[in-house]
């Protein structure tokens, strides 16, 4: 059996797990403590992939990476190398799927922050960017944690979205659960059954942890 | 540098309409009944809040003035905010905590030293009494060498022996800082025993009936007869 899909499966995980905090914390800190114009269209806006079917998504990524595309057309640009149907694709639309499944855990995390505590951290004369790093982050490793594993959990299974913008590329762009989809549609139950039975257990684990962690967040 | 305040704002049941003055040195009780805006005045003394009309004014500075449009920030005011219940970060030392903002190490170990802590300073908050804790947040409030100091019940969270025993220090302390004190409490003692001059504050106005009025029973009681 290859084995190369759970392999890329479990690197493109880590590679979101380790690259979405950058973008989900910042935008979490954004949404639990600020007030502007347009608060409730940026919350809407990082939700909405959690709502949305997966191929639709996985379409709207499929144009925009596109080399004519804006964003396709300055990736191959600077890169020199088509974005759609790459891994590196695979991975950006990884990111943008699970930007809700981090934000929302992480927003949580932040609001039950004593407030007194970035007040304080102002009246000491900290910038608003130091105190996330400061004060809001070291106090909510927990909520971090526990939005970390969840999209790490989430990359092991998509599906639709890295269909759409990954095609199913051997050692590329295929991933474990269009691996266990092509063997179904083959008839090699085996090796669908083999696949399932490892991600099983992973998910199951990685439920476990979250759990726990959220216990002791409590 | 003295203070100069002269605040309103609407709040949900009344409107706080205060007028205050503090020399440095000096420290100004501000007692009244609870829900009667003194934790507001504080906040808006301290910038978290902003008054609907009116200016603050720490010597020639002009913190605010609503006719101007001039609002800074809390973090260019340069002052020190002790909690009610201490607000220290629980994810830092003692000593840390106190160094958060502080400019030099030196600064640091002198306020440890003064406010007998120096052995506790690598402990957690969670780690020590509620009456060390409050001494690592003066410390903390006064490591900035803060222009003002502003006490927002600072002692209400303490058992009575640890209250005094603060009460004490905080008096002795205050002349040497020769900064401007505001102190809110709802403890009329306390603010005796402490303020250089006491405002009570009653549904956001200055009140002073009310202290008469708290004092009137004892009086009553102590004097029995006529002298």
């Amino acid at each position: 059996m290859d084995w190369s899909p759970l392999l890329l499966s479990a690197k493109l995980a880590l590679l979101t797990t380790v690259l979405i905090p950058v973008a989900a914390a910042p935008l979490a800190y954004v949404l639990a403590f600020f007030r502007f114009p347009g608060k409730s269209l940026l919350d809407a806006f990082v939700t909405l992939p959690m709502v949305l079917p997966p191929t639709v998504l996985g379409f709207g990524l499929l144009v925009c990476f596109g080399p004519n595309a804006f964003l396709g057309g300055v990736w191959e640009d600077f890169f020199g190398q088509r974005l759609v149907f790459s891994f590196s694709a695979v991975v950006l639309a990884s990111l943008i799927f699970n930007l809700p499944f981090a934000v929302q855990p992480m927003r949580a995390s932040f609001e039950k922050l004593d407030s007194r505590l970035l007040e304080s951290a102002a009246i000491l004369g900290l910038s608003r960017t130091a105190a996330f790093f400061r004060v809001v982050l070291p106090n909510c490793l927990g909520g971090l944690a526990a939005a970390s594993i969840l999209v790490f959990a989430h990359s092991l299974g998509e599906f639709g979205v890295i269909l759409m913008v990954g095609g199913s590329i051997p050692g590329e762009t295929k991933v474990a659960s269009i691996a266990i989809f092509e063997a179904v549609e083959a008839l090699r139950y085996d090796d669908a059954f083999r696949m399932s039975a490892l991600l099983v257990p992973v998910s199951f684990a990685v439920l476990l942890i979250i759990n726990r962690i959220n216990q002791r967040n409590a | 540098m003295s203070l100069h305040a002269a605040i309103r704002k609407r709040l949900p049941h009344f409107e706080l309409n205060v007028e205050l003055r503090c020399a440095p040195g000096k420290l100004t009780a501000i007692v009244g009944p609870s829900g009667a805006g003194k934790t507001t005045l504080v906040r808006l003394l301290a910038g978290l809040e902003r008054p609907d009309q009116g200016f603050i004014r720490l010597g020639e500075t002009t913190w605010v003035d609503t006719g101007r449009r001039v609002f800074v920030s809390p973090r260019k005011r340069g002052l020190g905010l002790v909690f009610q219940d201490y607000c220290l970060f629980p994810h830092l030392s003692v000593r840390r905590n106190v160094a958060f903002a502080a400019e030099d190490d030196h600064r640091v170990d002198e306020l440890l030293r003064l406010f007998g802590i120096r052995h506790l300073q690598d402990r957690k908050p969670s780690a020590i009494s509620g009456g060390e804790r409050q001494r690592a947040a003066f410390c903390q409030a006064l490591a900035r060498n803060p222009s003002l100091l502003l006490l927002d019940e600072p002692f209400s969270a303490l058992d009575a022996a640890t209250r005094e025993t603060l009460r004490r220090e905080l008096k002795e302390l205050k002349t040497s800082l020769d900064i401007p004190v505001i102190h809110v409490t709802h403890d009329l003692t306390e603010a005796r025993f402490l303020g250089d001059a006491i405002m009570p504050v009653v549904n956001g106005c200055i009140t002073p009936d009310w202290l008469e009025r708290q004092y009137a029973p004892c009086l009553g009681e102590t004097s029995g007869s006529p002298a």
